[in-house]
């Protein structure tokens, strides 16, 4: 497949399947601000889902809408980083699995924006604003429920816990993104790692939170190894467009 | 029809209630600190409470499909139209504040069963076509009723429902544009369709409450400008407005009864269930028990969220005032 | 029953050159909060430039009962209105 096609997937199979996990709360949410907000946060994934896809979708040549991407590609062909498929537990996992995202997507969109490659760096210039938005949020949230009373502490805690070995497949690169980078698509992507280092550890000082020992990263998300919940995520949005397969909605 | 069931009673007649009455008559709003009967405060704080706790219970039959909807698109407006009936639940609740009761306090009746939402939203939504019809009868309904109250008495509530009324122009036309491109779809799409309106069109009518021979007194609330129009008048509306729109779809109405009446320039048509409609006001609707199970849990398990925020402002403002 | 979190009134400034309007309130537990939350709830369609929160017990109103005597047009004084005077058409604007 082109690099740039499987990079674009790469990102667009991620803020996909995070926009579906964090649609999944609106109705459900601890509060009706948070409804709203997490329903916000989902609107704008699934807003850069459909830009990604339709580069992808476009670059590929084969005649593909993103639904066909969206909706008719299998478990190993998806290549979302394996943090977001990572369970709605509870609203912890689901606040601090967005932290985690954002921290990792902010410093990426900002380097994105130095693309030479007309499509992509314009996506950038356009999601870099939400994702400020965001992570000013999602920040907020963990440093005053980590430091907010024993119970939310213990929360984000044994959230951070869980969700930390996953975050590695965000930044989990190869010869895909080298190839991108010698063809002036993508800018060396070192920075992101680095900044998404000083921001978490910022944070989670600030949040009075222990940051798990390395040693246990999860990868494989970005060469379609995934979960074992990506089934049912996939069973469960494809159902529909799969049951009827001639149908246009 | 979020008064289904509001009694208002009737009213004293001081010299206080008069000129009430007078100002209301002339059509000056009244306010959160004027002075108000009791009864007027009573009959508000339940109907813009039931109208608040149907749109957070509404957001569930919808919801139940943002995860399965059929295209990215598909998935969007869904996920913004029940966004949106969070927000609109939040302000109505805010108009609901302004006569001295809580949010939380509010919350708590609901939860407890002991406060009432529209029937509607005790029925279940079986395929994505019911996606449709909810946008297009329910919500069609509901802006039938929502667009007089936009001339309410109390400024409060006349305001929430302004800014309702202006978000809420989609929401119908989303759900119609489904039925439109299932209509125009393939066979079994179409069947999705006239199965959806078969479930949806009884109960829609019921949102309108009982027939106004058999209602509870509601002229002290038309009198006090906080109901605009009879329960009938407003289903009348309703069918005639919908009937066409079901006849371009190319689906059928599931009423027999249903017939033109030239004389009266609008539709004859069968009598709803009303046994079923107190049944489901009483709590034995589909989905009752699946709706307040449903909230209080998100309310049960974000109990250490609202916590813990509360006591990192408080934390905060302790270190502020050191 | 947890502690509720209290009531905030807000006010938006939808475009440059117009003053806050009121807009609603919602609940947060603090100022910040509900600056944040405020955006999300009252600006979903590019409504806003500019957002202020106030705590709504900071509000201080006068009471509608003495709304008379402070707001009532002191129907003597009828100079302060411009209809008041008759100024010769060829003045000019005025």
């Amino acid at each position: 497949m082109d690099p740039l096609v499987t990079f674009c997937l790469r990102m667009g199979d991620t803020t996909l399947i995070l926009g579906q996990q964090t649609a999944a709360w609106c109705g459900h949410a601890p509060v009706l601000e948070e409804d709203i907000a997490f329903a916000n946060m989902g609107l704008d994934l699934i807003g850069q889902t459909q830009l990604w896809y339709e580069i992808a979708a476009q670059t590929e040549g084969k005649g593909r809408t993103p639904d066909d991407l969206a909706f008719f590609r299998t478990e190993r062909q998806f290549l979302n980083a394996q943090l977001v498929e990572r369970p709605n537990v509870d609203f912890a996992h689901a606040l601090m699995r967005q932290y985690l995202f954002d921290a990792w997507h902010l410093p990426m969109q900002e380097a994105l924006c130095e693309s030479g490659f007309e499509s992509i760096h314009d996506l950038a210039q356009k999601s870099v604003k939400e994702v400020r938005y965001h992570i000013d949020r999602s920040r907020d949230l963990i440093v005053r429920l980590g430091d907010g009373s024993e119970e939310s502490r213990a929360k984000m805690q044994g959230a951070l816990d869980a969700l930390w070995p996953y975050a590695a497949d965000l930044m989990a690169t190869d010869e895909v993104e080298e190839t991108l980078a010698a063809q002036g698509v993508l800018p060396g992507l070192d920075r992101v790692r680095t900044a998404f280092e000083a921001e978490t550890a910022a944070t989670m000082s600030r949040a009075t939170l222990e940051i798990p020992g390395t040693g246990h990263a999860r990868i494989g998300g970005r060469t379609g190894i995934h979960t074992e919940t990506m089934g049912y995520i996939l069973a469960e949005m494809q159902s529909i467009p799969r049951s009827f397969p001639d149908a246009r909605w | 029809m979020y008064a289904q069931l509001v009694e208002t009673g009737a009213a004293e007649t001081s010299e206080k209630d008069r000129e009430f009455q007078a100002k209301i008559d002339r059509g000056v709003r009244i306010e959160a600190n004027d002075w108000m009967p009791e009864g007027y405060r009573k009959t508000l704080i339940r109907q813009i409470g039931q109208h608040a706790h149907s749109e957070i219970v509404g957001q569930l039959p919808e919801g139940n499909w943002i995860t399965r909807a059929p295209s990215l698109q598909r998935k969007a407006i869904l996920l913004a139209k029940v966004q949106d009936e969070a927000g609109h639940g939040l302000y109505l609740y805010c108009a609901a504040e302004t006569l001295g009761i809580s949010r939380d306090e509010m919350t708590a009746q609901l939860l407890a069963g002991k406060a009432k939402y529209s029937s509607i939203f005790n029925y279940p939504t079986l395929t994505w076509a019911d996606i449709g019809a909810v946008g297009w009868l329910v919500d069609g309904a509901a802006i039938m009723n929502q667009v007089p109250l936009q001339r309410c008495s109390y400024g409060p509530y006349s305001r929430a429902m302004i800014r309702i009324c202006k978000e809420e122009s989609f929401h119908q036309r989303q759900g119609f544009d489904i039925m439109r491109q299932l209509c125009q779809g393939t066979e079994d799409q179409k069947a999705m369709a006239q199965d959806a309106l078969n479930r949806w069109w009884w109960p829609s009518l019921m949102m309108f409450g009982p027939s106004d021979k058999d209602s509870v007194h509601s002229e002290q609330s038309m009198k006090w400008g906080i109901k605009q129009n009879t329960n009938d008048e407003l289903r009348q509306k309703f069918v005639d407005q919908t009937v066409p729109q079901a006849e371009w779809l190319g689906l059928t109405v599931p009423d027999p009864d249903l017939a033109w009446n030239e004389d009266k320039g609008g539709y004859d048509f069968g009598e709803p269930d009303w046994t079923e409609f107190y049944e489901v006001l009483k709590g034995n609707g589909p989905c009752n028990r699946d709706r307040l199970a449903a909230r209080n849990k998100a309310w049960d398990d974000g109990a250490w969220y609202r916590d813990g925020l509360t006591a990192h402002a408080e934390k905060q403002q302790t270190i502020a005032a050191e | 029953m947890s502690k509720e979190w209290p009531l905030w009134e807000i006010f938006i400034r939808g475009q440059h050159g117009l003053s806050h309007r009121h807009v609603g309130s919602l609940h947060a537990p603090d100022a910040e909060m509900a600056l944040k939350n405020a955006r999300d709830v009252y600006t979903r369609r590019n409504e806003g430039m500019s957002i202020w929160v106030v705590e709504s017990n900071k509000i201080t109103a006068f009471d509608p009962d003495t709304a008379e005597q402070n707001f009532a047009a002191p129907k003597s004084k009828v100079y302060r209105h411009p209809s008041f005077f008759e100024i010769p058409d060829d003045v000019g604007a005025m």
